[in-house]
């Protein structure tokens, strides 16, 4: 008999790993439209393309990873309780992707009563799943730097769903919004605040974990959040009054507590104490280098507006967020989190007689490595085709196949897992009386 | 000082060793790795004793919960207990693969039940019991019959 697992309520493996199989998925789907529509899209970041390509991205690939990541993490390492993490991830998970594929094609074709149905699909999920969440979050026993950092993100996430809803509407021509201030700010608290925040807690929780690295600092934890949240809310004046060249210097405070997360990340692990090759550790290294690329590239728009027409500046600071930045160090967290909850779970189920693989045999090691540099030329690729255009089709391809990659990886990690359950059943049933 | 204090402290002292043990397996130096993973498994074990037989049977009697955390932290326990056997089993045959797998495999489930019990049993410690244990002591007990030359 195991013991009582009231002390971690951590939720079935079923519920992280739904989200984990689907993130990949639409990175595919991102790459593919990419080489399709090939230079097209990269024209600017408001054509249809490139905002379906944006939103395969961060509703896609990023928010089902996150989704799935939040409901394993909170109660492993807040103590908090999620309510009925099957039932929610059943019904926020598959919301999600049927929202965000008629949103995608909403931006594709005209903006119709689809596209305005995805996006209130989405609004719908992600309500309950913050509702769930954040009850679980501000009910946390454990009082941390991560908590604190979860808690804005999740009221940042609560903000950017909100404005691109506002947004779908606005897009149909429901009601006059001014679409380019309300993107400006939809966007800043989805990646400056939702994103970064939450990668930002995890990353106090993982990054000494992962590593022995020392600490993050106490100042970081307390200057983060509530530094992030002051500039989010002062960005997000100029719903109310007329743009200003204000502004420029409070994107620039924004860029510079985002690179100081990045640069004190790169500095703990310079001081890490364990020194073996790491996958994870490379993909974090290579996150936190695009961080700093985007803060030098954000500097140089925002004091220097007529950067290369600023419209490449843009797009080169988006390839930089989404694909250097999250798709990076979300990779490199999943492999470790997907051959550890294999462990784990396989080890209860096993009990202390039946011995499960170690987690270096859940994912062969070469393929994690292989897909690594598949996924940094890709980036390379496409920070490239910023610049020179023909070369988009295939910086997509390249894109599309490091994804699938990763998804095989992914599975091949499931298909230990479902083969090692199977064999303990067996043994089970065979001892059985 | 709180009760729990010299674990808190011994868990980094622990890391610390864990690093210098896989570095030595994973480089190939049998000879080291032996060495430094003996001090290791010695400190980890004597960790872990000093918990089960004195912390949590005054804390279990303190509350009356027997069933609750003590009993998943054991649990985690012989977990560990059972990949230092794979590791020491690895390095006796001398398998780089096999170490790398079990190191890692520890590592994360090391630094887990570390931060529950940073986190959560050890406040949950403090409160309850108030120094009416002497918890370094019977660290101190522990590492030098693990150790006797050492100590």
């Amino acid at each position: 008999m195991h013991p009582n697992m009231s002390f971690e309520q951590a939720p079935p493996i079923s519920v992280p790993y739904r989200f984990f199989l689907t993130a990949p998925l639409f990175g595919i789907a991102a790459g593919l439209l990419l080489a399709l529509t090939g230079a097209d899209a990269l024209g600017s970041r408001w054509t249809g393309e490139a905002l379906a390509l944006t939103h395969l991205m961060v509703a896609g690939f990023m928010l089902q990873a996150m989704c799935g990541a939040l409901l394993q993490f909170i109660p492993v390492a807040a103590g908090g309780n999620i309510w009925r993490p099957s039932l929610v991830a059943g019904v926020v998970h598959p919301a999600l992707i049927v929202g965000v594929v008629l949103l995608v094609s909403g931006f594709l074709a005209v903006p119709g009563s689809a596209f305005v149905a995805g996006a209130g699909l989405i609004v719908a999920a992600l309500s309950g799943y913050v509702a769930v969440v954040g009850f679980a979050l501000f009910r946390a026993p454990v009082q941390s730097a991560t908590i604190v950092a979860l808690r804005v993100a999740v009221l940042a996430l609560v903000v950017t769903y909100g404005l691109g809803f506002t947004l779908a509407q606005g897009l149909r021509g429901s009601y006059g919004v001014s679409l380019i201030e309300v993107t400006h700010v939809h966007a800043a608290w989805g990646l400056g605040g939702w994103s970064l925040l939450l990668l930002s807690g995890v990353s106090y929780y993982v990054v000494p974990m992962f590593q022995l690295t020392p600490p993050y600092p106490v100042w970081l934890g307390r200057l983060l959040p509530w530094g992030l949240l002051a500039v989010l809310l002062v960005w997000a004046t100029q719903l109310l009054r007329p743009a200003s060249e204000a502004y420029s210097w409070v994107l620039l405070a924004g860029l510079l507590l985002a690179g100081t997360f990045a640069a004190v990340t790169l500095r703990l692990q310079a001081r890490r104490r364990r020194r073996v090759p790491d996958v994870t550790l490379t993909f974090f290294r290579g996150g936190m280098a695009s961080l700093l690329a985007i803060v030098a590239a954000g500097i140089a728009v925002a004091l220097a507006p007529t950067f290369a027409g600023s419209q490449r500046g843009a797009l080169l600071i988006g390839m930089l967020a989404l694909v250097g930045l999250f798709v990076s160090v979300i990779t490199g967290m999943l492999y470790k989190i997907v051959p550890f909850l294999n462990w784990l779970h396989l080890q209860r189920l096993g009990g202390l007689t039946v011995l499960p693989p170690n987690m270096k045999q859940m994912i062969p090691e070469r393929a994690m490595v292989g897909q690594m540099r598949l996924h940094f030329a890709a980036l390379a690729a496409l920070l490239v085709a910023v610049a020179w255009p023909p070369l988009t089709s295939v910086a997509g391809l390249l894109f599309a196949a490091s994804c699938a990659w990763l998804e095989w990886n992914l599975l091949s990690g499931v298909r230990v897992y479902l083969d090692f359950r199977d064999r303990i059943r067996a043994a089970d049933a065979c001892h059985a009386p | 000082m709180s009760t729990t204090e010299v674990l808190h402290h011994h868990h980094k002292h622990c890391d610390e060793l864990f690093a210098d043990a896989e570095a030595a397996g994973l480089h190939g130096d049998w000879a080291a790795s032996a060495a430094s993973f003996a001090r290791f498994r010695d400190e980890l074990l004597a960790h872990f004793a000093t918990e089960e037989q004195v912390l949590f049977p005054a804390f279990e009697a303190a509350t009356g919960m027997t069933g609750g955390p003590t009993q998943m932290m054991r649990f985690e326990h012989a977990q560990m207990r059972e990949l230092i056997e794979q590791m020491e089993a690895a390095l006796d045959q001398r398998g780089r693969e096999a170490f790398a797998g079990a190191a890692e495999t520890l590592l994360m489930l090391m630094q887990q039940h570390n931060m529950k019990e940073e986190n959560i049993l050890y406040p949950m410690c403090n409160r309850t019991l108030a120094d009416t244990v002497d918890v370094a002591a019977g660290l101190r007990q522990r590492l030098e019959e693990a150790c006797p030359v050492s100590a």
